[in-house]
């Protein structure tokens, strides 16, 4: 299989969908001429033309709420955030506009849309260029959100996010950008709402998305050395979840960590071990686990944003603590 | 405030105990987890350690007295910066002070900060998967120890418990557990099996009569303050002197050769939780019986906590396996290859022998030899238990040795 960076998966992603429908079209700041802050919208412009590649004012609510209003009136736009940080501006748009108004209209009217940009801490860029907002999406009904972490599914979910007739919130990570994949040739999609298993395992079960995966992978290569097995499970989609995926394996392994870079406090983590508990608590052999970052603004100093963000060892030790080894 | 230090409850159902030995007097200073005194039941005798720390000001309970009521007032701790003077009020307005010998000790009323000591073990914590477990395989809860945060019951525990008679009846597969073959197993399996199956053991048996033993032992042992001989000692000196006087009983077998050796180096068994070890006494020929017993004494510690190094427990041409403690009468034991012999000693058991035509009761222990024939033959082998039985039963020879 071919070898491809998460950014050009991304821009095939697009590519590929804007080939194939001419309703799909590329909106946010710095998207054309420049070709993306972070380059994941590079060529789109000399391919498609400033008609489907359209560079914004700096204005999010303005910007989003204009792509939702294409979206109501038929269009398929790919809103692009720099940052998620700066969807907060945008978040009236995002919820109350995009997510509700199918709800609102009975049924009459979609908003077949996706917003997607880097989430989550990059480096040293400040508490307020840093923050996941993987809960706060995916609190909100109505709203479908996705963070991949290998180049393959960032593809695949991308491509799917674009159909889908909802709108979707598609989280990307900086750091994440220039990491190599396999990806599959040819036209393919990642189903939404499917977590995928990606390191089997007996003793423990790790959930991660995004950039925790590939910490997640790390934790369990090192704890096996113990004698440890993890089973690592890839989220992909956080909103809907795939509960009865973690829920199957729990029942295998009976512990459960739950890994996420953002706060602990009402996040990924606590609504997996709320619906674990209503699913499968008579399987628990140890209270759940969660690893988050500390709960503070992430610092800007780089000694403090490492002791805040999770690390591998964070991991370890919390499996260490369900497994009572 | 002075702290009170109150008879223990040992068992939930102890209501009274006897108060055997302090281990500190008054004006001792004591930290928490220092054993201050020992405590008997009718069951057991137990150690109680202090909780809190401060200094003894003063102790009401006297040692060796008898049925102290639990939660009596025993003794007073003053903490940091109190003095005698603390007592005084303390004292008298709250616990009555006893007398020299105590045959039924007032009681002291329960403080109310702390009736439900019983309750509070009474409570189970266990983990939702544990509980379901031992659920579906009717398994009472209260019976397994868990080995989870403060005693918390977790699936391997549950696993790992085997059910006494009170346990109902289950249907289906009995539960078991599989559990990987260690390192140390897979060594024991591999040279005994090897052993078995491919040297010749034939085997000798023989009775000693150590009442003579026992005896010097506990003339030994009065006098000699800081030595316990066991009587494994006497084994392991006796096995040293008789290998000297049949040194073609201390040999191995080497394939195209039959090693000699000058010494007697004996290898002791050593039970450890996951299989035995060898320690070797070297030399043990040129060794007194105290300076022996010292060296196996260090040994089998070392054994036991695994910090024996290779030169330790490999060599030897001798091993003496002993589970005489285990009131076992007579044993045959595996040869432990290249060695030749293995000397199997039973329990010392009083049994009526017949001397010159009267019944006479002696202390006999049973010894069986086992024997490598390719090494040595039938009637060298008798000789060394001969040998062997001579210095068991007239133990004053092992003092004139080499």
């Amino acid at each position: 299989m071919p070898i491809m960076t998460v950014r050009e998966a991304l821009r095939s992603a697009m590519a590929e969908e804007m080939r194939q429908d001419p309703k799909v079209f590329v909106m946010g700041e710095e998207v054309a001429e420049y070709q993306g802050a972070y380059k994941v919208t590079q060529d789109l412009l000399q391919e498609f033309g400033p008609e489907r590649v359209v560079d914004t004012p700096i204005t999010e609510h303005g910007f989003a709420g204009l792509g939702v209003g294409a979206a109501f009136l038929g269009l398929k736009p790919i809103v692009e955030f720099m940052t998620f940080n700066f969807s907060m501006q945008a978040i009236d748009q995002i919820i109350n506009s995009a997510a509700k108004t199918l709800y609102m209209s009975g049924g009459q009217l979609g908003c077949p849309i996706v917003f997607r940009g880097p989430n989550g801490a990059a480096s040293r860029v400040g508490a307020q260029h840093s923050q996941c907002f993987a809960s706060w999406y995916a609190h909100c009904p109505g709203l479908k959100v996705v963070s991949p972490y290998s180049a393959e599914d960032a593809k695949g979910l991308l491509k799917s996010a674009i159909r889908d007739p909802n709108p979707v919130v598609f989280l990307e990570n900086e750091l994440m950008y220039g990491q190599s994949f396999e990806v599959p040739e040819g036209d393919y999609v990642t189903p939404l709402g499917k977590g995928k298993i990606v390191r089997e395992g007996t003793d423990v079960t790790i959930t991660a998305f995004s950039i925790m995966v590939g910490k997640a992978l790390k934790a369990a290569e090192q704890l096996a050395d113990q004698g440890i097995s993890a089973e690592v499970i890839d989220l992909r989609t956080l909103r809907p979840l795939d509960i009865e995926l973690i829920v199957e394996s729990v029942k295998k392994t009976n512990r459960l960590v739950c890994t996420e870079e953002g706060w602990a406090t009402c996040g990924i983590g606590a609504e997996i071990a709320s619906q674990i508990m209503d699913h499968a608590f008579d399987y628990l052999d140890a209270p759940i686990a969660r690893v988050s970052a500390k709960d503070v603004p992430l610092p800007y100093a780089a000694n403090l944003e490492r002791l805040a963000l999770p690390t591998v060892d964070d991991i370890i030790t919390a499996v260490k603590n369900v497994t009572y080894k | 405030m002075p702290i009170k230090i109150l008879m223990p409850a040992l068992s939930p159902t102890m209501t009274e105990g006897n108060l055997v030995k302090w281990h500190k007097k008054e004006g001792d200073s004591v930290k928490s987890g220092d054993l201050i005194a020992e405590i008997e039941t009718d069951k057991a005798t137990m150690e109680v350690e202090a909780v809190d720390e401060g200094v003894i000001g003063k102790i009401l309970i006297p040692e060796a007295s008898e049925n102290v009521k639990v939660n009596a007032t025993i003794a007073v701790l003053l903490e940091k910066g109190e003095s005698l003077a603390d007592l005084e009020g303390f004292i008298t307005t709250d616990t009555p002070v006893v007398k020299e010998v105590i045959l039924e000790v007032t009681p002291v009323e329960v403080t109310p900060e702390s009736p439900t000591v019983v309750n509070s073990s009474s409570r189970i914590f266990a983990t939702p998967l544990a509980k379901r477990i031992a659920g579906d395989r009717g398994l009472n809860l209260a019976h397994i120890t868990g080995s989870g945060p403060q005693g918390r019951i977790v699936k391997e525990d549950v696993l790992a418990h085997t059910p006494g008679r009170s346990a109902a009846v289950i249907s289906g597969p009995s539960p078991f557990q599989d559990k990987p073959v260690s390192t140390m197993r897979k060594v024991i399996g591999k040279r005994l099996t090897e052993s078995k199956q491919t040297v010749p053991h034939f085997y000798l048996t023989i009775d000693c009569a150590i009442d003579a033993l026992m005896q010097i032992r506990k003339s030994l042992n009065e006098n000699l303050p800081n030595t316990k001989l066991t009587v494994n000692d006497f084994v392991v000196k006796a096995v040293g002197m008789a290998l000297q006087e049949v040194p073609a009983a201390n040999a191995i077998w080497m394939g195209d050769t039959i090693r000699y050796f000058t010494h007697a180096d004996v290898s002791i068994a050593v039970a450890l939780d996951e299989g035995l070890i060898t320690p070797i006494v070297r030399s043990v020929n040129l060794k007194n019986l105290g300076a022996l017993s010292s060296e196996i004494k260090g040994l089998v510690q070392k054994a036991k906590e695994g910090k024996l190094k290779p030169e330790e427990f490999q060599g030897g041409a001798f091993t003496i396996s002993n589970l005489g403690m285990y009131g076992i009468q007579q044993f045959g034991a595996i040869i432990n290859p290249p060695q030749a012999c293995i000397l199997a000693v039973g329990a010392g058991i009083q049994k009526p022998v017949a001397v010159d035509g009267t019944i006479d009761v002696a202390t006999l222990m049973t010894c069986t030899l086992s024997v490598d024939h390719r090494v040595v033959d039938g009637s060298i082998g008798a000789t060394f238990l001969a040998a062997f039985k001579k210095y068991m039963e007239n133990p004053a020879l092992m003092l004139v040795g080499e």
